[in-house]
């Protein structure tokens, strides 16, 4: 099974799932039927390709592991390199975890177009899959502004009423930092002649040089995150999705971000790294608390949960830049963690947006009383998002703020009000949903979870758990990369140290 | 195995009442959860003979949980005596709330989830009490804020209970800050969490300062400080304390079993498995004390003018946990958990016994409209009285053996902070002693000020909640009795062996047991004149304190409005986080970032491109002058630049 391009399988797999029902004629409904249980079939068989990526993966090393290569443009240096290390096997399987189940939530919600639908979610896993595996810069790039299509088609085609506004918006912001990713990479491209990435991670760039790289990169990655001030995209981007889009996108996209801090900003540009890092922190704690905040008042559940992502994200930034091995394993993490969760809490809403067809917090209330499983469901989701010790999202904040402790105290001293601060609106929104009496009358009617649905739950209920009671399983796969990582930040940061010594 | 057992049958209790209870049906859940808990309690009371009486201190390693860099934890159990205590606290109290909720919610329609809750509740408390570390502790920690949490909402269709609940969660989660931030300085000082390796090293990190948040601070003393702003979180000491009255929304067991006896006493049980840290610290010790005594008083004054029969022993309940704190503060540890046991058994008895009066008054709670039924419930009436004379510390009921200790034991530290303790302490017993025969009196005796209807429904509660009751009843009569020789008597060194630290210079403990007798005596004293005074203004005068709280109107609202900390802390914290939390949104977000940003952006854009457009008039001759303009400017420049 080795000697299986399993990655290449992995990454392509659900394109050829695309292939076939782009090839399905027929009956709309049949068309439809058919769509979905191809889709289907296609993801849960790329996750269990996935899972021998997994198995095949040796956790003790810290080597960029199941490595292809064959020549990808002729007459240049630039090839078709796949491979995983510690660090990205977790977001393939991320990714391939929630595909299925995205696609899961989507029957039943999804009516027009669902040919259409399931072809784009094909191929965004594919490209998404692709931007974690690649270990080429230009192929990491193709991928990498790959994934906006689809997404943007998912948003402006199958989303809610300022659908085209909100498509727009994402897709202009996330364009505009992906352009100077572009021309740095252009610049890296010449400055090192390769655009093999461990190479590159290898090379030592100019200090005056990597300043401007890295600041270029950052104008992409913290779109991605996204970091404050450049969010706004993501509430609009996220209300006006579909379920399922929310969920990837909360899910996976903004995981692109970070993953691009650890892929290439910490890893090539040390000196820049180290030097900015007091603007990461401060972008960092402004958006953790600005936008638990914010998210407190909000009065569309989706925009709520969209901005208590940002104040997550704001978390795993500051794990990454503060450089020790707690604090990045902690924001790899919560990464992990809040894809998960905030996957879950859209899946949520999208279960009481199907039926009621609103967002609007104050239409909804006294839900527990016909809707006991889904109270349970939501509950877990809400305590894992709050941090609560024994589910996922405790691990990864708390490593978070235990590494940058060691390093900063402030910094660990504001964001840890993120600790009141997202239990105050998560409770909140929980509150004013689930709990109370149910005055309306279309709310007497509702109806509690579908055995569709609570296939959907069980999967990240389980995930949930077991990522808060035994994250070993998780962690110990990271250890030996983030070591790595870790050992040539400082590496470098001390040569850079003698060398500023010595021009003295 | 045994021990396992002890602590993950309320788990699987809970889990099967959860989930299944609709299969198993309310009666189901029932037996399930308190057969469980009590196989639970005969272990807890095997383990707190083999490891508090026969002294086999024992830790059973379970599994990993948190392993990164030099960080490492694992899910432990740790049995101590310290332990042991408190495990056969919490599953013997959670034993007889369990069933007495049997009989007490026998007419709600969601048993299941309520007998759910409480077992998961006593699970949390159970890993909290065996943590063998800090991050396990936190675990059990917000584990009970949640059940807590879930149990003050259960009747979540009432908008107050919800509101409750949540407060409580927060509240408890500005003090689960501190905490958390002391966790990490503690990681940061001895890099590592676990207990023993702690407590090794913490004599050798006596002097040394850290630099946290900007300021030089002694290492231990900053630590400790973190921690107990955890614990005054959970224990709801003064500051943190307004959760504490309002959780009281919960059902009765709950208050009994969560805010009264188990729960609320995390914060006490922390600070003093952490004694080998405090006692290295005088400044940390000396807030402790500080804001015990201040607690125990500030509660006790707001106890004696509430109407709310609950909220009355609530606030007690603030006042007795500010008596641990301080005990602990003056380094007697050990009477500081004596009096968490005794504490216990008679505030659950007394909480039991307040909802056996609002189950006969027919959901009533406020005391104003009671009076006179002691005639009908005789029985709840008498475990009324046991359960006030203990908490009042009237001798040799349990409460006067912990109580007094405390007390002599701030007298014995001869230090300042230790004598005004003592003095708020002896106050703080005169205000119990008083609005606890308030209670009494405007409950059982007098007049009944209830309307006829409620009069004529009055009856005894059935068995399965009287039994709990007398059980209770036995322990708030014996404990003190029974245990004073062990925790804080001659045969206390040998009891706790190596649980709990004193150092050297802090000899409280010894010196208490040497100490004028005027000192011991004089609780007792002002205990009875409360109950006298009580008698006069509630039974034999009963126009007096009307007259009073005319007479003494602001001091009359001051105290009834719970000295306005809700009033201050919604002013303060709760506005202006949603009025902020507007700004950013509409402010920040909305005109701001979006509207210089994209929106202005692509505004902008549009604005550019309409005047652009409008150059394109289609005329030659406006292009042709333009070209000539343009012309000139090139050659002028180009002149210009020539020279």
């Amino acid at each position: 099974m080795t000697d299986w391009p399993l990655l290449s399988l992995t990454t392509f797999l659900p394109l050829v799932g695309a292939l076939f029902i782009l090839a399905i004629r027929g009956e709309p409904q049949v068309v439809a039927r058919n769509a979905r249980n191809v889709a289907l079939l296609t993801s849960v068989a790329t996750f269990i390709v996935s899972l021998f990526v997994l198995g095949n993966f040796d956790a003790a090393s810290a080597e960029m592991q199941l490595k292809e290569s064959t020549t990808w443009l002729p007459g240049t240096n630039i090839a078709y390199t796949m491979g995983v290390d510690g660090i990205s096997v977790w977001f393939v399987l991320l990714s391939t975890f929630l595909t299925p189940i995205c696609i899961l939530s989507s029957i039943g919600a999804v009516e027009t177009r669902v040919k259409e639908y399931m072809v784009s979610f094909l191929v965004l896993e594919t490209m998404m899959v692709g931007m974690f595996c690649a270990l080429d810069m230009v192929l990491f790039y193709v991928f990498f502004e790959g994934v906006l299509i689809p997404m943007f088609i998912i948003i402006g085609v199958w989303g809610g009423a300022r659908r085209v506004y909100a498509a727009f918006k994402f897709f202009l912001y996330t364009l505009a930092g992906s352009v100077l990713m572009l021309i740095a990479l252009l610049a890296m491209y010449f400055q090192a002649d390769t655009t093999d990435i461990p190479t590159l991670m290898a090379h030592s760039f100019p200090q005056g040089m990597q300043l401007w790289l890295w600041l270029a990169f950052f104008a992409s990655f913290a779109v991605k995150v996204p970091m404050w001030p450049v969010h706004t995209w993501l509430p609009d981007a996220h209300v006006e999705a579909p379920t399922a889009g929310s969920v990837i996108l909360a899910g996976v996209l903004l995981k692109m971000g970070a993953y691009g801090f650890l892929r290439f900003s910490v890893p090539m540009f040390p000196f820049a790294s180290e030097y900015f890092t007091p603007l990461v922190y401060t972008l960092s704690i402004v958006a953790v608390i600005y936008t638990s905040l914010v998210a407190l008042v909000q009065e569309d559940m989706k925009k709520l949960i969209a901005y208590s992502s940002v104040a997550h994200m704001g978390f795993v930034t500051i794990g990454i830049f503060s450089m020790t091995p707690q604090g990045v394993e902690g924001a790899i993490f919560q990464m992990l963690s809040h894809g998960v969760v905030s996957g879950a809490l859209f899946l949520c809403v999208g279960v009481v947006y199907d039926r009621m067809h609103t967002r609007e917090i104050s239409r909804y209330g006294g839900l527990a009383q016909r809707m006991p499983k889904y109270a349970l469901v939501f509950m877990i989701m809400t305590m894992a998002s709050v941090g609560l010790p024994g589910t996922s999202g405790f691990v990864g904040e708390f490593l978070v703020l235990l590494g940058v402790f060691q390093v900063n105290t402030w910094v660990a001293l504001f964001a840890a009000t993120g600790l009141v601060l997202g239990a105050a609106y998560m409770l909140y929104l929980y509150r004013r949903v689930v709990f109370g009496k149910i005055t309306r009358d279309d709310l007497k009617a509702i109806l509690d979870l579908s055995p569709r649905e609570v296939a959907m739950f069980a999967p990240l209920i389980a995930i949930v758990i077991w990522m808060g009671v035994y994250p070993p399983t998780f962690l110990d796969p990271m250890h030996a990369s983030v070591a790595k990582l870790i050992d040539n930040f400082e590496l470098a940061r001390a040569a850079a140290d003698g060398l500023s010594v010595a021009a003295r | 195995m045994l021990y396992v057992a002890a602590i993950f049958l309320p788990l699987l209790g809970s889990i099967v009442a959860g989930l299944f209870g609709r299969f198993i049906g309310d009666r189901g859940a029932q037996v399930v959860t308190c057969l469980l808990l009590g196989i639970s309690a005969v272990c807890g009371a095997v383990i707190f003979k083999q490891v508090a009486i026969d002294h086999n201190t024992v830790t059973i390693p379970l599994m990993t949980w948190i392993q990164s860099g030099t960080m490492d934890v694992g899910w432990a159990l740790k049995f101590d005596t310290l332990t042991a205590v408190m495990v056969v606290v919490v599953t013997w109290v959670s034993f007889m709330v369990h069933v007495y909720s049997v009989g007490y919610m026998s007419h709600d329609p969601s048993v299941p989830r309520f007998m759910s809750y409480l077992s998961l509740f006593t699970f949390a408390m159970l890993m909290l009490v065996t943590a063998d570390n800090l991050v396990q502790l936190f675990f059990g920690w917000e584990g009970v804020g949640v059940a807590s949490y879930l149990l003050i909402g259960f009747w979540y269709e009432k908008p107050s209970a919800s509101a409750a609940a949540i407060k409580a969660f927060i509240v408890n989660r500005v003090g689960d800050f501190g905490f958390a931030l002391g966790i990490f300085g503690i990681y940061f000082l001895f890099d590592s969490v676990t207990f023993d390796a702690i407590f090794a090293a913490a004599p050798g990190k006596v002097g040394a300062t850290v630099s946290f948040f900007g300021i030089e601070w002694d290492a231990l003393t900053i630590c400790c400080l973190l921690l107990f702003v955890g614990a005054m979180g959970k224990s709801a000491q003064l500051g943190l304390h307004t959760w504490l009255p309002d959780a009281m929304e919960g059902p009765t067991p709950v208050s009994a079993l969560i805010h009264a006896a188990t729960m609320v006493t995390a914060g006490v049980f922390m600070v003093a498995r952490m004694s080998p840290l405090f006692e290295f610290s005088d400044t940390a010790l000396m807030v402790v004390t500080l804001v015990g005594a201040a607690t125990a008083f500030f509660a006790a004054t707001v106890g004696c003018v509430q109407n709310d029969i609950k909220r009355i022993i609530a606030y007690s309940t603030c006042s007795q946990l500010g008596y641990m704190f301080f005990a602990i503060g003056v380094s007697a540890y050990q009477a500081a958990i004596f009096h968490l046991m005794t504490h216990a058994f008679f505030k659950a008895l007394l909480f039991l016994g307040a909802g056996s009066v609002i189950h006969a008054m027919s959901d009533e709670q406020d005391i104003r409209r009671m009076g006179g039924i002691w005639k009908h419930v005789k029985v709840t009436w008498a475990l009324m009285w046991i359960g006030s004379l203990a908490l009042a510390g009237i001798p040799f009921f349990a409460g006067y053996y912990s109580k007094d200790t405390i007390l002599e034991a701030a007298f014995a530290a001869h230090s300042n902070v230790g004598l005004l303790a003592y003095a708020l302490g002896v106050g703080a017993a005169f205000l119990t002693a008083f609005y606890s025969w308030r209670l009494l009196i405007l409950t059982f005796h007098g007049k009944p000020r209830a309307d006829e209807h409620v009069m004529a429904h009055v009856h005894e509660s059935p068995a399965v909640m009287i039994l709990p009751l007398m059980v209770l009843a036995a322990g708030a009569l014996f404990s003190g009795w029974l245990g004073y020789d062990m925790f804080v008597g001659h045969d206390q060194q040998q009891f706790w062996g190596a649980s709990i630290l004193n150092i050297d210079a802090h000899k409280t403990m010894e010196n208490l047991h040497h100490i004028p007798g005027w000192v011991a005596i004089l609780p007792t004293v002002v205990a009875v004149s409360g109950i006298v005074l009580a008698y006069i203004l509630y039974a034999v005068a009963p126009s007096i304190p009307a007259m009073l709280a005319r007479s003494f109107n602001g001091v009359y609202l001051f105290l009834l409005n719970k000295w306005y900390f809700d009033e201050l802390y919604d002013y303060l914290f709760v506005k202006p986080a949603f009025k902020l939390g507007r700004g950013f949104w509409q402010g920040g977000d909305g005109a701001l970032i979006d509207g210089v940003g994209p929106d202005g952006v692509a505004a902008a854009t549009r604005e550019i491109a309409r005047k652009v457009g409008r150059l394109q008039s289609g005329f030659l001759y406006h292009y042709a002058f333009a070209m000539l303009i343009g012309v000139a400017a090139f050659v002028t420049w180009y002149m210009f630049n020539a020279r």
